[in-house]
This record gives C-alpha cells, structure tokens and sequence, in this order.
C-alpha cells in the first residue's frame, strides 16, 4: 500500500517510515514540510497519507491546511492526520466533507503499534479513525439530549462507533458477538432518530455529524 | 413647545453659571484666606492642624466643582490628588509634607483664587444681558427716556420718536434670546476653567499612571512566580516522575528479555502506558500554559476550539485584522477562558457568545450569557482573575450584570496588531 508521510521531526519521521515499511506499506514519499506535502499528496496520489498538523514554514497548522486543500482537490483522498493535541474544530473540519477516509489521532497512539496500523488500513479503506479524546469529547458534550436515552452498553458502543471501528471490531472488544453489535446499533440508530444503514462507514459518519452538530 | 424648551434649557444654564460664578465667589475668598492662613500659621505649629483641615474643605468643594462639571456640562475632570501615605493622620508632620509636595494642593489655591474674577465675569456676563433684553421687552428705556429726556437702548441712542421706540421691543427680544442661548456655554466656560486648573497636569497623570503600573507589575509578577511554581511542581509529580519510572520499566525489561521473555513483556507493556500517561499529562501542561491551538489558529480559532469542548453553545465571532503581539493574545484568551468558565458554573445560562473587534488601537472582547445575571468581580471571584490579567497589559474589564440577567462582559486591550502573516513558534507538533 503506498503511502506519504509528512513530519518535520527527523525522529519521528524515520520512525514512522520503519513501522509502516515493517508493516507491508510502501513509503513513496516523506516530507518535512507543507508545501512539499501537497505536492507530494497532489503528485503521487497516495492510497493513505500520514500527516503531522504542525509542521514549517509557519508552524501552526500548515499540515492540516495541506490535507484539507489535498482533498478538496482529490475528493476522498484518504489522511490520517496525527497531533499532539486533539482539538474538536480540526476534527470537525476534516470531517466537515462527510467522504470519509479521514483519521485524526494523538500521536501517542503510535505506541500501540497493532491499532495504530489497523487505523492507518481503516482510513486508507475510506473508514474513520478518530482518537479517543475527540469521542469522549464529543459525548461529554452531548451529555444531554437523546443520548441520555441509551444504555450504558450503548453508550460505550457508540463511542466505539464514533472512532470509527467496524461493528466486528467492536464486538471483539466488548467480548460479545457481532449479532449483539448489530442489535444494539439497530436502538441507538432509532433512539437518536438517524436513518439505518448496512454499510460501516457511513455509519460511523452518520453518528460523527450527529455528535458534532 | 421647543421655545419652552429653549428658554428652560437657558435659564437652568443662567442659573447654574450664576450660582457657580457669582454665589460661590465668598466661598472662593474664605478658602483661599483659610488655606493662606493655615500654612502661614504652620510657623506656629497650629498650621499642622489646621491645613490638612482646611484642605479637608477645599478638596471637598474642588471635588464637588469637578461632579457638577461633569454633571451639568459633561466635562470630566479627573481627581489628581496623590494617594494619601498610610499612617498620615492629622497632625502628623507627614500628613502636611503630603499636601505640601503634592502640586495639586497650590493649584486649587490657584484655582480658588482666580475662580472669584473668572466665575464673577461669566455670571455678570450672563446675568446682566439677560437683565438687559428684559428690560427692553418692558420698555424700560421708554420710561426712562421719556423721564430724562435722553436715554437709548441696543444700537439706537438716544430715542428720540416713536419709531426709536417700536425698534426697543424687538431687540429686547433678540437680546434676550441671545442671552438665554448663550448661558449654557458661559457655564461650560466656567468647566473649562475648573478643568484647566482642577485636572491633573500631564506630570501628575504619568505619576499616577506610575503608581497603577508599579502595582499591576507587582501582581504579575507575583500571579507570573505562583505560575512557575506550579509547573515546576506538575513536572517534578507528573511527567519528570513518570519517565523515570519508564526508563526503570525499560531498564528491568532489558535485564529479563532473554531469562524471562514474558516478563520482560509485561514490563515494556507498562513502559508503554507510562509513556501514554507522561504524553497526557505534559498535553494538559501545555494548554495550560500557552494552548497549541491558539498559536496555531490565534485568538478567534482559538477561542472556537475552546468553545467546542464546553457543555453549552457557545458562537464566536469577529475577525481580527491582524494578530495582537502574543502576550497580548494569551492574555485575551485566559481572560475569555476565565469568564467563559465563570459562565458553566455560576450562569447557569442555556448559550452563551463571544464577540471581538478591534477599533481605534484596541482589542474589544465581549462575552455575553443569557443566565441569571448579578456577576461582580469581588476579591477571589473568577472575574477579579479576569480584571488581573487585562490589567496587566493597561486592559480593562467592564460588567454589566443585572440581576435576572443577561450578563455582558467587556475586555478592552490596547495593542496593535501585526500584519495576518504568522510568526514561527517553537518546532513541536
């Protein structure tokens, strides 16, 4: 799977070229900065690009601005973008595009090597990768409202959904099976009153704007 | 309607000027005799009594001259007096060195003694001319024309027919209109005399300014150290603790890694998780310190992202021209932070917004709710650690907070902005 990696600290970014090579991915390009980044991202049409928010000339959020421009021009390009701090504004305007293919984590979630690289494929598949932090925000938030409706359980799996995990994944990790995801998804789509769906990521997309509004 | 208007206004203005100009002129004569006496008689030692007495009365009447030209005319006239040094009783040689050295103490003795001539001259002024336009709407100089035999009024003199005396009504009348039109302005006159005796000089004003500055610089420094301390103490408990703690998880691991490979596991596992906690906590650090999304997005971005994490709607809006030098900014951001954290707990408002603007070399934030109202920025309050942090950087905070609500709060900072270009920061990301 070829990928662009964009991250000005040389640390960082030789680690991030050894564990994504480690992992069957194809480095084609790795850049320091964000004008290189689009052109890169523009250049060699990457099936993921990994993507530090802050990066030179100016250091703010030029990593961010890159990939956000990236795709709008190539509609659905898929960016998982990494940070050391998560804030909702950004995550709410990569996912303001409703494509999908948009990831968004604390950089300290490359230690947990197998997820972070399941992340990096889920993104790459047109899913959604969002970190912990933004979830756990985004339901805080929404402490009220129809969601006081749902169950403990289904909080828990909506959060889970909010990440972007597939009703699989999920069910692996609540110990349960798949049926029982299915099922409760099936009352939390009805309890917040969103239409059904079959397909994954349009799930996860749908639950994301409904937090985020 | 509008002449009964005209003609109040005007004779409320005849009033005032005269009472100010023409009454007060014995009180102006006693203090300046009092004050002239009282120093004089400090050669005796009862002066050092007396004068801070009698400078009790004169700033007393001084500063009721300053409420009523503001007042009546609009004219503010700020107090320019030298704060009072503590332990300066009355009697005490400090008490009279205070208003000896302090320049305002001579300029209200200057002011006394020329307000006599100057308040005489514009009520006399007033007084007279209205008197004057009266008495020829009354044909006062008829009678006395046709009494002596010569006698004029206005710009004909003398009368001597019957046409001289149809032109006395009219021009009673203009004079008096001219005279009512114009008391007003000989009181603002008056103001401005008080004014330019009663305000403080331009080296007053800086000294006083002196004085605020030596006493926000004071509180910043000491809020500045209480905020090292701080962190120094997050970093010595928090990440500092926790990376030792990794490198000794790591350390034993490198020791048990070909003996007792699953232990050695467990332990580069928990390595791990102690590298996620030291991450966490330096993140929350941070944002306490200088949030990355404020460098990253400025202060309107900034404000936004913190807007989204908090449990109401809160809307942000207004564009800066520029970006306020970055002092400026963080203290912007604390201080809409503060009063927007005031809002969640004591508001108990349903939304709430934040506006900015930047007008006339000044940066204006307003944060508004739609809660319970009666905010006051007593000493501890949230907004005393508002009113902190702006003063700092000359900023002011006004409340507007009834009870009942809604609550408005205003934040002025002077400052300039720098062109939108965006200055580097550090290289962290």
């Amino acid at each position: 799977m070829r990928v662009v990696i964009a991250e000005d600290l040389a640390l960082l970014r030789d680690g991030l070229i050894r564990l994504l090579s480690a992992y069957g991915f194809r480095v084609v390009a790795a850049v320091d900065n964000g004008t290189d980044l689009r052109a890169a991202l523009l250049a060699h049409r990457p099936e993921v690009a990994v993507v530090d928010v802050r990066l030179p000339p100016t250091f703010t959020d030029e990593g961010l601005r890159a990939a956000i421009a990236a795709r709008a021009e190539v509609p659905g390009l898929p960016v998982l973008v990494l940070s050391q701090h998560v804030e909702q504004l950004y995550a709410r305007e990569l996912l303001s595009d409703r494509r999908g293919g948009v990831g968004y984590l604390l950089k300290d979630r490359v230690s947990t090597v197998g997820e972070f690289v399941d992340a990096v494929r889920r993104v790459a598949a047109g899913g959604t990768a969002m970190d912990p932090e933004v979830v756990s925000q985004l339901l805080a938030r929404n402490a009220g409202a129809p969601t006081r409706a749902l169950t403990p359980r289904e909080r828990e799996v909506l959060g889970l959904m909010a990440e972007g995990r597939s009703n699989a994944a999920i069910a692996g990790r609540l110990f349960v099976t798949e049926k029982a995801i299915g099922k409760h998804i099936n009352n939390i789509f009805a309890k917040l009153d969103l239409p059904p769906s079959e397909d994954d990521n349009r799930r996860v997309l749908a639950v994301l704007a409904y937090l985020n509004a | 309607m509008k002449a009964w208007l005209f003609t109040r206004r005007g004779l409320i203005g005849l009033g005032r000027v005269a009472l100010l100009g023409i009454v007060a002129v014995p009180v102006h004569l006693v203090l300046v005799a009092l004050t002239v006496a009282s120093f004089v008689t400090t050669l005796a030692g009862v002066g050092l009594v007396l004068a801070p007495l009698v400078q009790l009365l004169v700033r007393a009447y001084a500063n009721l001259r300053r409420r009523l030209a503001r007042e009546w005319c609009g004219v503010e006239i700020p107090e320019p007096y030298r704060p009072r040094p503590d332990g300066a009783w009355i009697g005490r040689p400090r008490r009279w060195m205070w208003l000896v050295r302090d320049p305002a103490t001579w300029r209200d003795l200057l002011w006394l003694l020329g307000g006599a001539p100057v308040g005489a001259a514009l009520g006399g002024i007033a007084v007279a001319a209205l008197l004057y336009g009266v008495q020829g709407i009354i044909l006062v100089p008829v009678i006395i024309d046709a009494a002596t035999g010569w006698y004029g009024y206005g710009v004909v003199w003398p009368l001597d027919d019957a046409a001289d005396f149809m032109l006395v009504p009219p021009q009673g009348v203009l004079i008096t209109v001219g005279a009512l039109y114009a008391a007003p302005w000989l009181l603002w006159a008056l103001a401005r005399y008080d004014f330019s005796l009663l305000g403080p000089t331009r080296s007053t004003t800086l000294a006083l300014r002196v004085d605020r500055l030596t006493e926000t610089r004071t509180q910043v420094v000491d809020a500045q150290a209480a905020e090292l301390r701080r962190i120094e103490r997050d970093l010595h408990d928090g990440a500092q603790a926790r990376i030792v703690a990794l490198g000794m998880s790591l350390g034993m691991a490198e020791d048990l890694v070909t003996r007792d490979p699953e232990a050695a596991q467990a332990l580069i596992a928990e390595a791990r998780e102690a590298s996620g906690k030291a991450l966490a906590e330096l993140r929350l650090l941070v944002r306490g310190i200088h949030p990355p999304v404020l460098a990253e997005r400025g202060l309107t971005g900034g404000l936004r992202a913190l807007a989204l994490t908090l449990p109401l709607p809160v809307t942000v809006e207004g564009e800066l021209p520029g970006r306020p030098p970055a002092p400026v900014e963080s203290a912007a951001y604390f201080a809409a932070a503060e009063a927007l954290a005031n809002v969640v707990k004591h508001s108990g408002a349903t939304q709430a917004w934040v506006s900015l603007s930047y007008l006339g070399g000044a940066l204006y934030l307003t944060v508004g709710d739609d809660g319970a109202g009666g905010a006051a920025p007593g000493p501890g309050s949230g907004l005393a650690g508002v009113e902190r942090r702006l003063a700092a950087f000359d900023g002011s905070l006004l409340v507007d907070s009834p009870a009942g609500g809604p609550t408005v709060l205003t934040m002025e900072l002077p400052c300039a902005l720098s062109s939108p270009k965006i200055s580097p920061s550090s290289a962290t990301g």
